[in-house]
């Protein structure tokens, strides 16, 4: 593929961008569309603009929900795969209920943890974590299990035991699989951060943006609903860039990933 | 065969066969074998003939089905602690540095806390060639022949009495094979250890060995001497009597081949 410069891939998606809302204005004037069926791109702006403070702190409770979701997950994940790569009797045992955490609907259980764990900014983190494990848990398994025979030849050769396989073996061999699944969960646990507080509402001293997006839907603020939602993309992003550095930091160090340049 | 308390392997009627579902594989069978204290044996023959099961069997890797192994006179798991297997790819753990690879041994043996360990690896690292300034450096960054060298560092690290090694340069240019082929013989001369070595090249079996086995049908069809003097230079390698035995080796190979 040839390389497109910088002012390229920056300058044509936002060709694109001028183009696709321009053509959003002229639509909303030409159909007689009310705003609150679909306000135009400015008056998004302008509301993006006007709630900027409830929205920045809003995005700040969801990122960190969503975080510590992740970072929970990181770490009960790694540790029931830890234990399922034990014995294929525990896998197999295991394995369907785990699959549950996979198949249900996350707007599903959440009424059910709300009891359990109550409104509270807990069960939001609660709620990311159960919809962003599966990925870790069946990454960070299938790391811990494909492990190089000759390094398995040369640990049993030296009379390693389990526990010195685990340590110095499989877990070093498997973070290049728990980063991937971290790169997946990300997006997951931003997800469940928002449905948890569609759910709970009040998660805290501020809004999350998914509590505001509630309040903003009740009120018919559609043009402020919009922002909420651009805003929600963009914490997506910001969250998937910070595993990207963590990746990144990981896999210089590991050094593992070929397509990583090396030499510098 | 000299006395029997010299003899580092014994293999007696070994046989191994493998399952894939319903058909079964017979591997080796009936293989005899013996290798005495010092000596630097080749397992000779064409991919797939059974020469690196043979080596698993001493190792304890994998078990025989039939036959006898001995290895320092005792079963194969007793002795394993003696031996050391050099690995057809490098087999470094590309997350630790050429240092951290070569002191892996020690921790799982849980003798890391020894204090003349680091002395030890810097003396292992610089008999195989690394400069100091390469042992931080992590496996990526080494070429194939610096892996090598590094490999047989973490072997010589545990002060094994006998190196299995596994067609450890097969991925390697003629220049660097002849390179390390001359290392692993000054490690023999230095160590005194006993070397099972496997490979398809017929020069380098030439050149390292006392004896060479060529491999047929499972079992060791030929065993031929090699009786150039050591310690070996690169200018035998085009001597007459190594010309003779390469004629005589490539012979028994073409057998085996049939």
């Amino acid at each position: 593929m040839k390389k497109t410069s910088v002012v390229a891939s920056v300058l044509s998606p936002l060709v694109v961008f001028l183009v696709v809302a321009s053509l959003w204005h002229f639509a909303v004037d030409w159909f007689r569309i009310p705003p609150v069926i679909l306000p135009k791109p400015e008056a998004v702006l302008r509301g993006m603009w006007t709630e900027r403070v409830s929205l920045l702190r809003g995005a700040w409770v969801t990122f960190q929900a969503a975080l510590m979701g992740l970072g929970c997950s990181a770490v009960l994940g790694t540790l029931i795969a830890m234990v399922f790569s034990q014995s294929a009797w525990i896998r197999t045992a295991f394995y369907p209920y785990v699959l549950f955490l996979q198949t249900v609907p996350i707007v599903a259980i959440a009424p059910l943890l709300i009891i359990w764990s109550g409104l509270e900014f807990r069960t939001v983190v609660l709620v990311a974590t159960i919809i962003s494990i599966f990925p870790i848990i069946s990454n960070v398994t299938s790391g811990l299990l494909s492990i190089d025979q000759n390094h398995l030849d040369l640990f049993r050769l030296q009379g390693a035991g389990r526990w010195g396989t685990l340590m110095k073996l499989r877990i070093p061999s498997a973070v290049p699989a728990l980063v991937q699944g971290l790169r997946i969960s990300g997006g997951l646990a931003v997800i469940g951060a928002i449905v948890g507080e569609l759910f709970v509402a009040n998660s805290g001293a501020y809004d999350g943006l998914g509590t505001i997006m509630n309040a903003m839907q009740a009120n018919l603020r559609t043009a402020e609903l919009m922002g909420a939602i651009a805003t929600c993309t963009l914490l997506g992003i910001v969250l998937f860039l910070t595993v990207e550095g963590l990746h990144r930091f990981l896999l210089r160090r590991w050094t593992i990933d070929a397509g990583f340049e090396l030499d510098r | 065969m000299s006395a029997a308390k010299q003899s580092v392997v014994e293999c007696e009627g070994v046989e191994v066969e493998f399952r894939r579902g319903r058909t079964v594989q017979r591997v080796l069978h009936g293989l005899n074998l013996h290798v005495e204290r010092g000596q630097i044996v080749t397992l000779l023959g064409p991919s797939g003939c059974g020469k690196s099961t043979l080596l698993r069997v001493v190792a304890g890797l994998t078990r025989a089905n039939r036959g006898e192994v001995r290895v320092f006179g005792a079963g194969v798991e007793e002795s394993q602690r003696k031996l050391a297997f050099v690995f057809q790819e490098s087999a470094l753990l590309p997350w630790r540095s050429v240092w951290q690879n070569v002191h892996l041994p020690s921790e799982i043996r849980g003798s890391a806390g020894e204090s003349s360990l680091k002395e030890r690896i810097e003396r292992v690292l610089e008999l195989v060639g690394f400069k100091p300034s390469d042992w931080t450096k992590k496996p990526s960054q080494l070429s194939g022949g610096m892996k090598m060298r590094a490999s047989i560092a973490r072997a010589l690290i545990t002060d094994p009495e006998l190196l299995l090694l596994d067609e450890p340069f097969a991925a390697l240019d003629d220049m660097l094979r002849s390179k390390l082929n001359d290392l692993l013989l000054e490690i023999a001369q230095r160590t005194g250890c006993t070397m099972l070595f496997v490979t398809h090249n017929i020069a380098e079996a030439i050149y390292l060995s006392h004896r060479i086995a060529v491999f047929r049908e499972g079992q060791i069809g030929e065993e031929i001497t090699i009786d150039l003097p050591f310690p070996r230079t690169s200018g035998m390698r085009s001597s007459i009597e190594f010309a003779n035995y390469y004629g005589r080796v490539s012979e028994s190979l073409m057998r085996s081949s049939e």
